[in-house]
């Protein structure tokens, strides 16, 4: 009896063995890869460069060229002489370039006061998962804008007064694959402005974010707070803005509502003259296009 | 017939244990999608594997988030989109080997590879002929296979899907070193 237990005793603890041999060899992998851990960046914060009209903390990968068309018809509120706002528009074309992962550099034009805006963003960190990790992602975006629009009357508009400087800190976080957050505090150094009462210097701060609905489409919205006394000859708002967004391989799509009309931060920032409640609301739509320009980006994959 | 039986269960015990494990951190998986439209190229330089050569088994673990893709949006639609690395980080295989490979003479040696690919939270048998190097101390092995994304529950929108391979080549070298 004990000779036949101690058989059945060997030839447990031998199929034991055989049995979980096979899976020994990647339990070893897996503690392996899980103590030698190391921070991921993540990756995809948002699709695109802009939320709705303002930047988001991403730039153009190293290579790549993003061919931008930013437009937006009239006023929702126009009536039906003006086809409810669809008989106006305005567009702006951009392009952003990524020279580094970290560094890109933009130029644009808008129609709207025929404007030039030219920016550069740097990447100061990355957020990353994984064991030590960096909480947030930073971006530093400066830049300029010109608008050419001729005014007769006012010659005296050379090219210094028609300039506007935009420095913004942008902070943002993946909370999940489903929800990203970004919080931009901005100053505007506008060289003339309308009257003494108003501030060559402007602060704002402006939240956005994305919420994806499914792998393919999100909703994305930002905010813009204008702080107080800054802006006092002109009737300005914050502007709202909201975009349904819809990916589809290198383009990204958004249909837009804003009570913003310009696209670019001066005018959105302190020149919002629209209010969602009175129906000032701009319909319209942005599409990136990625281009990958450069054979560098190419040269560090070998298959 | 105690002692004896004895002896035979600690020799059992002592035999299974005893095995010849090659490692490495560095392994290179790489796949490869071409189409009229697009080719995909992917690499991974960071994939863990093993042989134990004395019971013929072998496993690799790779992190699917090390990919690096010649786009950059290639790299975050396979990341978001396809894999989905957030839910599913890793991909494995663990299988067995047939063939015979003579540790003590260096030389390539052919074999079979048999196991189960492990991906996108689907696991499926994969047979695929593949060789052994051995070289000293080291046994390199590599292996071409090919595998169906649809297969890996990974589904691809008609719009898109004339971009991506029916199938994909998946390319392995694993430069092993004998576990000290």
């Amino acid at each position: 009896m004990k000779q036949r237990l101690l058989f059945l005793f060997v030839v447990i603890i031998t199929a034991n063995r055989l049995q979980a041999q096979d899976s020994t060899l990647l339990n070893m992998l897996s503690d392996s890869m899980q103590a030698n851990e190391k921070p991921m960046p993540v990756r995809g914060t948002f699709k695109g460069l802009y939320i709705v009209n303002m930047k988001t903390v991403e730039s153009s990968a190293r290579g790549a060229l993003n061919f931008l068309i930013m437009h937006r018809f009239g006023r929702l509120n126009d009536g039906a002489y003006n086809f409810f706002g669809l008989d106006n528009a305005s567009i702006r074309l951009g392009l952003d370039y990524g020279i580094t992962d970290r560094l890109a550099i933009g130029i644009g034009r808008s129609s709207l006061e025929k404007t030039f805006d030219a920016y550069f963003k740097y990447r100061l960190l990355w957020q990353t998962d994984g064991s030590e990790r960096v909480p947030l992602s930073l971006s530093v975006s400066s830049g300029l804008t010109n608008y050419t629009l001729k005014f007769p009357d006012k010659t005296y508009l050379n090219a210094r007064y028609r300039t506007t400087y935009v420095t913004q800190l942008i902070a943002a976080r993946k909370f999940s694959s489903a929800l990203s957050l970004q919080l931009v505090p901005m100053w505007l150094h506008y060289n003339l402005v309308p009257t003494v009462n108003d501030k060559n210097d402007v602060f704002a701060l402006n939240a956005g974010g994305r919420m994806k609905l499914t792998k393919r489409m999100s909703i994305s919205a930002e905010y813009n707070y204008l702080l107080p006394d800054q802006v006092n000859s002109i009737d300005v708002h914050n502007a709202i803005s909201l975009a349904w967004e819809i990916e589809t391989g290198g383009h990204v799509f958004q249909l837009v509502f804003s009570n913003a009309q310009g696209m670019t931060e001066p005018q959105v920032i302190a020149r919002t003259a629209g209010e969602w409640g009175d129906g000032d609301v701009y319909f319209g739509f942005n599409i990136s296009r990625v281009f990958n320009i450069s054979h560098k980006a190419k040269k560090s994959v070998t298959y | 017939m105690k002692k004896i039986l004895l002896f035979l269960l600690l020799l059992m015990v002592y035999c299974c244990s005893y095995s010849q494990v090659y490692l490495t951190r560095t392994a290179y998986v790489g796949f490869f999608s071409k189409t009229p439209a697009e080719d995909i190229k992917a690499v991974n330089n960071q994939v863990y594997a093993a042989v134990d050569a004395g019971k013929k088994n072998l496993a690799f673990s790779l992190l699917l988030k090390g990919f690096t893709f010649t786009k950059e949006l290639m790299q975050e639609h396979f990341n978001e989109n396809y894999v989905e690395s957030d839910k599913y980080p890793k991909a494995s295989f663990s299988g067995t080997y047939t063939g015979d490979v003579d540790l003590t003479k260096n030389g390539v040696y052919n074999v079979t590879v048999q196991g189960n690919l492990t991906l996108h939270n689907i696991t499926k048998a994969i047979t695929t002929p593949a060789t052994l190097e051995v070289k000293d101390t080291h046994l390199i092995g590599t292996a071409t296979f090919k595998a169906k994304p649809e297969d890996f529950n990974i589904t691809i929108p008609s719009l898109v899907r004339g971009k991506i391979a029916q199938e994909i080549t998946v390319n392995i070298n694993a430069d092993c070193t004998l576990k000290q």
